[in-house]
């Protein structure tokens, strides 16, 4: 019994200064999960590259319940980790406390700002992403009805619906665009059996394209249009690959660029990605190929030099809390 | 005639909603009807679609899986019954402790075996149980109000969902008109006298208990390889509470516990159709609002129209012999 209390001492004792020797970068997920083939996997693929660039290690911690959230992170800060990555919204609170307490630590929280001068904050301009797969949508419906599923009803969210929605009313002008949220809880990014019901009630009203962004919920609503012959849009990584045929295209959100970005050249302030800083963009590869013709590239990639040079004007719902489309 | 669509689709969700829930309620209701509390429910659910969608990955065929799901639910009934039969341990407790094993232990499993974070890889159509399309879908479409109904709604839902549906006379058959049914009845309310007439209460029990097992296999099985097409995260995401919820309010009767589902299925169906609504002029009704209804809605129910549920007398007491 002793020994092993020593044994146990002497490994933590290891383990806390290897910690602080080595000053490894480490991560804590969002409650999605780190194999969310989307926003989470994508923080991921992030942390892998620097990983395999660097030869050094991380560390990282997958959140089940709002408690650990603050927990792991204070618990990196301990061990002397250093940047901290944050992904996701609902880290705000959690980091803001321990980074007060952490004064010397490095944070970097995604989604959120965090308004401390140890934290880098990124947030993307999802609006224009969205926009870009919203004329995609209307392009290819043929009923002139698309839908969008959206995870938990938080502001983030409605930022992807609205930024969609004018994206498909700048195309079509009297399209119809159908919206749901899941839930108002963190089980609403991990319901892919409701992401389905809703994908279909919105197939039933007509619609024939549905964007989805909802964390592993939005796997049972690609699962739905596949089932129906309908298409659907990916949301995060590119997600084409996931049923080709069916996925018209993704909205990709760079977090792994982000993440790698912050962990290899951290800096404090507010960094926002658009798609000018290439943080935010429209996927294609041979998976969707076949499902985007020339006039729909041409008109997308006009819009997004129009987005670019400043020509249209993406309304960011946070802004005011309102969406001028709908 | 866009109100008729809109019936159409509101009528196949709740089918298609209500199913795991029916399949639940009835595994709860048989197992509590004998006198043992079933809050194992989600835990034995979750592990079914759990085992349904590994295998059926494995070997490729959705029968296979709905075996391994039906094997998994039922061996988990039995450490229950273990547990709180053989040892008299808390029906409560040890319930809660299966939904908690199993809701880490898929996790752990499912990553160790798939590297996908508990995920497992995704199925294809010949793997799952697809709708099953009726004959004559064709020739009947065209006929007004019937037709859409018949093709929509009665034709196309998946094969488990039929058997669902058809398990709600057979249970209430074997409770109420089998002589399986009546001694499971009065175990549950006396056991004294069951076993008095030479009747092992014990055996009884057991056999109640994984009945009600292999019932949450076809539930889980649904979930993962009928409805989905794979397992995630705890996927269940609270279906089980609500069937035992639904079996409550049915008074542990199972045509009140169908029609209890179905109500739930129902609410859960409308939902989508209520976001985004506007009321007077700009404003939409809360997203959260609209969630919560199902669940105000039984309260309301509960308090002021379903009389009082009365529960098997013996429930949750394990029977100890007087020596």
């Amino acid at each position: 019994m002793t020994f092993m209390t020593r044994a146990a001492g002497a490994a933590a004792v290891l383990v806390f200064s290897a910690g602080i020797a080595l000053a490894e970068p480490a991560v804590v997920y969002d409650s999605g999960g780190k194999f969310d083939k989307g926003f989470n996997e994508s923080a991921f693929n992030g942390m892998e590259q620097y990983k395999k660039e660097s030869g050094k290690s991380y560390l990282e911690f997958e959140v089940q319940t709002d408690a650990q959230r603050e927990q792991a992170i204070r618990r990196f800060a301990q061990k002397g980790a250093d940047p901290i990555v944050t992904v996701g919204f609902a880290q705000g609170t959690a980091l803001e406390k321990v980074a007060k307490e952490f004064p010397n630590t490095h944070f970097v929280i995604i989604d959120s700002v965090v308004d401390l001068p140890n934290v880098q904050s990124i947030v993307f301009k999802e609006h224009e992403g969205s926009f870009l797969v919203g004329v995609l949508a209307a392009m290819a419906s043929k009923t002139g009805k698309v839908g969008f599923v959206g995870g938990m009803d938080i502001p983030l969210i409605r930022r992807f619906e609205c930024g969609y929605e004018q994206g498909v009313k700048y195309e079509k002008k009297d399209a119809t665009v159908f919206q749901n949220m899941t839930g108002t809880t963190g089980a609403a990014w991990n319901d892919p059996t409701k992401g389905g019901e809703l994908a279909k009630s919105q197939f039933d009203q007509g619609a024939d394209v549905v964007f989805a962004a909802a964390g592993a919920t939005s796997l049972g609503v690609y699962q739905a249009a596949k089932d129906s012959g309908k298409l659907a849009i990916g949301v995060d990584s590119n997600q084409n690959y996931l049923h080709p045929g069916t996925m018209l295209t993704s909205m990709m959100k760079r977090v792994d660029i982000a993440v790698h970005g912050s962990v290899t050249g951290w800096k404090g302030g507010v960094t926002e990605l658009g798609l000018k800083e290439a943080g935010v963009d429209w996927a294609l590869d041979d998976n969707n190929k076949p499902l985007v013709t020339d006039a729909m590239k041409a008109k997308v990639e006009a819009a997004k030099a129009d987005i670019i040079s400043g020509k249209i004007q993406v309304h960011d719902y946070v802004a005011d809390n309102a969406c001028p489309a709908s | 005639m866009e109100w008729f669509t809109t019936v159409l689709y509101l009528l196949g969700a709740t089918i298609r909603v209500s199913t795991p829930l029916i399949f639940c309620a009835m595994a709860g209701l048989i197992s509590e009807r004998s006198g043992v509390i079933d809050i194992g429910l989600e835990g034995k659910m979750l592990a079914a679609a759990f085992a349904a969608a590994v295998v059926a990955a494995l070997t490729g065929s959705a029968w296979d899986g709905l075996a391994a799901a039906v094997l998994v639910g039922a061996m988990l009934s039995l450490l229950h019954g273990f547990a709180c039969i053989t040892h008299r341990g808390d029906q409560v407790v040890s319930g809660v402790a299966i939904n908690i094993i199993v809701s880490g232990l898929t996790v752990v499993l499912g990553n160790a075996w798939f590297q996908r974070g508990g995920e497992t890889p995704q199925l294809q159509a010949e793997q799952r149980f697809m709708g099953v399309i009726f004959p004559g879908t064709d020739n009947i479409s065209h006929l007004p109000l019937l037709g859409p109904l018949y093709v929509k709604v009665l034709s196309g839902q998946s094969l488990l969902t039929y058997i669902a549906f058809l398990l709600v006379p057979a249970v209430a058959w074997l409770l109420y008109r089998s002589r399986f049914g009546l001694r499971l009845r009065a175990v549950g309310e006396n056991p004294a006298v069951v076993d008095t007439a030479g009747i092992s209460v014990d055996f009884l029990r057991y056999r109640a208990v994984v009945l009600g097992g292999i019932l949450c296999g076809f539930a889980g099985a649904y979930l993962a390889i009928a409805q989905n097409a794979g397992f995630q995260r705890d996927m269940t995401a609270g279906r089980g509470y609500i069937a035992l919820a639904a079996m409550i309010f049915g008074k542990w009767k199972p045509l009140p516990a169908l029609y209890a589902c179905l109500l739930f299925g129902f609410l859960d169906a409308g939902a989508p159709l209520l976001q985004g609504v506007k009321i007077y002029g700009n404003t939409e009704l809360p997203v959260q609002l609209i969630q919560a209804l199902p669940y105000a809605l039984t309260v309301i129910l509960l308090a002021g129209f379903i009389g009082k549920a009365i529960p098997p007398k013996a429930i949750g007491r394990p029977y100890i012999k007087e020596r």
